[in-house]
């Protein structure tokens, strides 16, 4: 391998790592403050995408903008959408045993992956980046790199860093961190639990969308998209340890780099290389690189 | 009076039995915080030693070290002539410890009978025998018997154990330690919401099993600390600042400033 | 965080000092029902059609999957989503392994399925039991998916379209043929023999020892160590012979068809397996067996375009909505809520 596929590929794995964090961390922050597992994550993932394709031409139509309209839309939509998903439904599964969670979330996903068929169909759909993005940058001398690509994993490091200002600065952040290593004392503290649970839930679902968003020019949109994405981010969580955003983050990255540089150099054995990452950190700490927090 | 850190050894006025536990310099670390700090202390057949200190003086974590459910990071435990510091909590089961705890883990939806026999089975666990029904087992069945009778529970013993009253599910915890026929008891606060003609009935169970077994006792009823124990141990932030018979104990200077100063 | 242990209610009973409290699936109540059902089973090829006997014939292979999760997740608290993975291995197995010019021998095969199941189970049960709880769900997924992949991908499975097989394994031994395996009533009786061997089995385990252990490992495994069980051993042990039954029902699933295809490991196939013992209850074992013909029975509603009409085509929200709906209002499965009438 000579150094500018090298590259390539590191680019390609940061990308793909930080997408991957940007879905787990609202996965592992929902499962941290609300002890809640939710199956349906990657559905979100899913919406996004699928909103990125269907929204551009009435975004286009009535509101005269463009990819970026397209996506601050979305971002609005999915945050109604969680806030409107947890109040009617995930409140009622705080409560109850893993199982139980377990089922009636798998029972959403179900109940998504037809609503999108009954509404966007089936197909695959590619979604174009806007124009001043869909270049290439060079690499050396042969090799070029898709500014799409930098520009997804630019985004991410941006939300990234904002989920770590508002994680460390705001109050809001202060007790969601107090929310994910103790419960019961941030209930304690008088502050407005269903609030606070509302809110995690709106932002984790949002960022997850957003992910799917972003993705999509890149990934396609795919019915079964949600499904792949949600099982490698139970084994980011898994590694980086439930609760925690740093964690979140460094096992992203990690099974971005092995996934990727597991596709290059063992193509017959791509798909698996990922848990065999997961096989190994659990002989290793079986908890997870951190705690929660 | 001085208080040695490593006190160790049989109490004066208390009959010197065998020593079936002892442990040795025993740490635990939580990254900088130490929580045990270079604990020693032997536990004699027919003594009762009682081990009391503030809250987070590591009296839990103490006893979590001895019973194999926390590794240890420093120091030596010995059962019965053995090195165990490297045995896993099960292992020291088999080998005669056993351990109640202080919120109950008794199995609210089998009856008495079959909380004690199924622990009571742990020493004689047939796994590969899928012929013979649990109930036929007449090892874990008489040991069962043995178990509840011996803490007064025999009239109970069809009861399913979750509807039990406070004290008698105590009771009942102390039982399945008993079931399974050990030598040493580590007992974890078993007077905890109890009232007082509770407690006296457990101090008078104490008193029963005192003579076969060496028995610790963690517990913050001072009262009935120094009416049933033979030696007390004083924990103060992971260390032990006195190790003496409770007459001694309670005039010490230390003491006395840890828990009022 | 919520526990992952369920509890059956505790009924107060005033018995006798050596009765367990505990429901033993040998009581004349419990086990009058099941008996009925397999009678009823056995006599079904008699009135029904070839479609419906086909039917029945997958409801039973699929109780025998159902079965062996309720042994992991009724019976000893381990709530595995990946459990597709050894039904599916079991079938793979089988189709990968006869040749395709003869068959194979019925009691190499099925012991080589049943075997590769568990093969796969031990490692996995390995890592997995180092965790607990939600881990544990998210793992046993990932673990799965990881063989999926390896159906999926690999060159040697048929891929994404998967694999027929040409010949069931011939039942021969020596010279003698004790039934005619391509013929489909015998091979129905023969699910529906596998079947009542396999609850026999769990039944008598239950009640033995090695169940009593695992019943109070559910109930407070920490005791359980107190007591000196070890209990990682004992769960290693049941996920193994849980993913070993797993593999039985997979080979059957393939022999039934003739056809495996990636998708058997796939976590829509573990979370209806799931769904199942859920359904019908879990903690019991006929649960199980109410849970793989409610289930079926349902899908087979929804998908119904002569009760259904054009609703038919979207069978994946009924089913989602219809499962929202069960787990959150009779989480008991039905089961409990026939228990819940009997005492009333």
């Amino acid at each position: 391998m000579d150094i500018a596929t090298f590259l390539i590929q590191c680019l390609n794995a940061v990308q793909y790592g930080l997408l991957l964090f940007l879905v787990a961390s609202g996965l592992t922050l929902i499962f941290g403050i609300m002890g809640v597992i939710n199956l349906a994550h990657g559905s979100f993932y899913m919406i996004g995408a699928y909103m990125a394709y269907a929204l551009a031409p009435a975004v286009e139509q009535y509101l005269g903008g463009g990819f970026f309209m397209t996506l601050a839309v979305g971002i609005v939509l999915s945050v109604l959408l969680g806030y409107l998903l947890e109040w009617v439904f995930f409140s009622y599964l705080y409560e109850r045993e893993h199982l139980q969670q377990v089922l009636m979330t798998y029972g959403l996903i179900l109940v998504f992956e037809e609503l999108r068929s009954i509404l966007v169909g089936n197909d695959v759909h590619g979604v174009a980046p806007p124009d001043w993005l869909a270049g290439t940058i060079p690499l050396g001398d042969v090799m070029t790199y898709p500014v799409y690509r930098l520009f997804i994993s630019a985004v991410c490091v941006v939300v990234a860093l904002g989920m770590w200002a508002v994680l460390t600065r705001s109050r809001l952040g202060m007790r969601v961190r107090a929310g994910a290593s103790n419960r019961e004392m941030v209930r304690a503290m008088g502050v407005d639990i269903r609030l606070l649970y509302r809110v995690v839930f709106a932002i984790g679902v949002a960022l997850a969308a957003l992910a799917g968003m972003i993705a999509a020019p890149v990934s396609s949109v795919y019915p079964n998209m949600g499904a792949q994405v949600l099982i490698i981010c139970f084994v980011v969580v898994v590694i980086g340890g439930i609760g925690s955003i740093k964690g979140a983050l460094v096992a992203a990255l990690l099974v971005g780099f092995v996934d990727t540089f597991g596709k290059v150099l063992f193509p017959a054995m791509a798909g698996i290389s990922v848990y065999l990452l997961m096989a190994v950190m659990l002989l290793w700490k079986p908890e997870g690189l951190f705690k929660a927090g | 009076m001085s208080a040695s850190r490593h006190a160790a050894g049989s109490a004066a006025g208390a009959a010197a039995g065998e020593t079936l536990l002892s442990a040795r310099g025993v740490c635990k670390h939580f990254g900088g915080l130490r929580a045990v700090d270079e604990v020693s202390l032997t536990l004699e057949r027919g003594s009762l030693h009682a081990v009391i200190g503030t809250n987070g003086a590591g009296k839990s974590t103490l006893i979590n070290l001895l019973s194999g459910e926390l590794p240890i990071s420093a120091g030596t435990v010995e059962l019965l002539g053995q090195d165990v510091t490297g045995w896993t909590q099960p292992r020291r089961a088999r080998a005669g410890l056993g351990r109640s705890y202080q919120r109950n883990t008794i199995f609210p939806g089998f009856s008495v009978f079959e909380n004690c026999r199924l622990s009571a089975q742990a020493h004689h666990p047939r796994p590969l025998d899928w012929l013979t029904p649990a109930g036929a087992c007449r090892f874990s069945t008489e040991a069962a018997e043995r178990a509840v009778a011996r803490a007064g529970l025999a009239d109970v013993a069809g009861r399913t154990a979750g509807t039990l009253s406070h004290g008698q599910k105590r009771q009942l915890e102390i039982a399945m330690c008993l079931a399974t026929g050990p030598q040493v008891l580590l007992l974890d606060e078993p007077l905890a919401g109890m009232g007082a003609e509770e407690t006296e009935r457990m101090l008078a169970l104490l008193h029963e099993l005192v003579p076969g077994h060496a028995i610790m006792l963690v517990e913050h009823d001072m009262d009935a600390v120094f009416r049933v124990a033979d030696r007390i141990t004083v924990m103060v932030n992971g260390r032990v600042i006195a190790s003496d018979t409770p007459a001694s104990i309670r005039d010490n200077h230390e003491v006395q400033v840890a828990y009022l100063g | 965080m919520t526990a992952a242990s369920i509890d059956p209610p505790a009924p107060v009973v005033e018995a006798g000092p050596r009765d367990f409290v505990s429901p033993s699936p040998f009581a004349p109540a419990r086990l009058v029902p099941v008996i009925l059902a397999f009678v009823a089973a056995a006599l079904f090829p008699l009135v029904g059609d070839d479609y419906y006997t086909g039917l029945v014939s997958k409801i039973m292979i699929m109780a025998i999957f159902a079965l062996s999760l309720e042994l992991l997740v009724g019976q000893t608290g381990l709530i595995c989503f990946g459990h597709a993975a050894f039904f599916g291995i079991g079938a793979y197995t089988v189709a990968l392994t006869t040749p395709i010019d003869a068959p194979a021998s019925l009691w190499l095969a099925l012991p080589l399925s049943m075997g590769a199941a568990a093969l796969y189970a031990l490692p996995v049960g390995a890592l997995s039991l180092r965790t607990k709880g939600v881990y544990f769900i998210m793992i046993t997924l990932a673990f799965a998916q990881m063989a999926y992949f390896v159906f999926h991908d690999a060159p040697f499975s048929g891929g994404s379209d998967g694999t027929y097989m040409y010949f069931r394994p011939d039942p021969a031994i020596g010279g003698w043929q004790p039934f005619d395996i391509e013929d489909s009533r015998s091979f129905y009786n023969m699910v529906l023999a596998a079947l009542v061997l396999v609850f026999g089995l769990l039944a008598v385990m239950l009640r033995s020892r090695y169940g009593r252990a695992l019943a109070g490992i559910r109930a407070n495994e920490q005791r359980m160590r107190a007591a000196g069980y070890p209990t990682y051993a004992y769960k290693l042990g049941v996920f193994v012979l849980s993913a070993a039954l797993a593999g039985l029902a997979g080979f059957l699933y393939a022999l039934k068809d003739g056809f495996v295809n990636p998708e058997l490991l796939s976590w829509h196939e573990s979370g209806t397996v799931l769904l199942m013992i859920i359904l019908g209850g879990i903690g019991h074992l006929r649960g199980a067996l109410l849970g793989a013909v409610a289930f079926t029975l349902l899908k087979e509603l929804f998908q119904s375009e002569q009760l259904l009409g054009s609703y038919a085509q979207h069978w994946q929200l009924w089913l989602g909505l219809t499962i929202i709906a069960f787990v959150a209002f009779m989480p008991r499965g039905l089961i409990g809520v026939f228990e819940r009438g009997a005492q009333q």
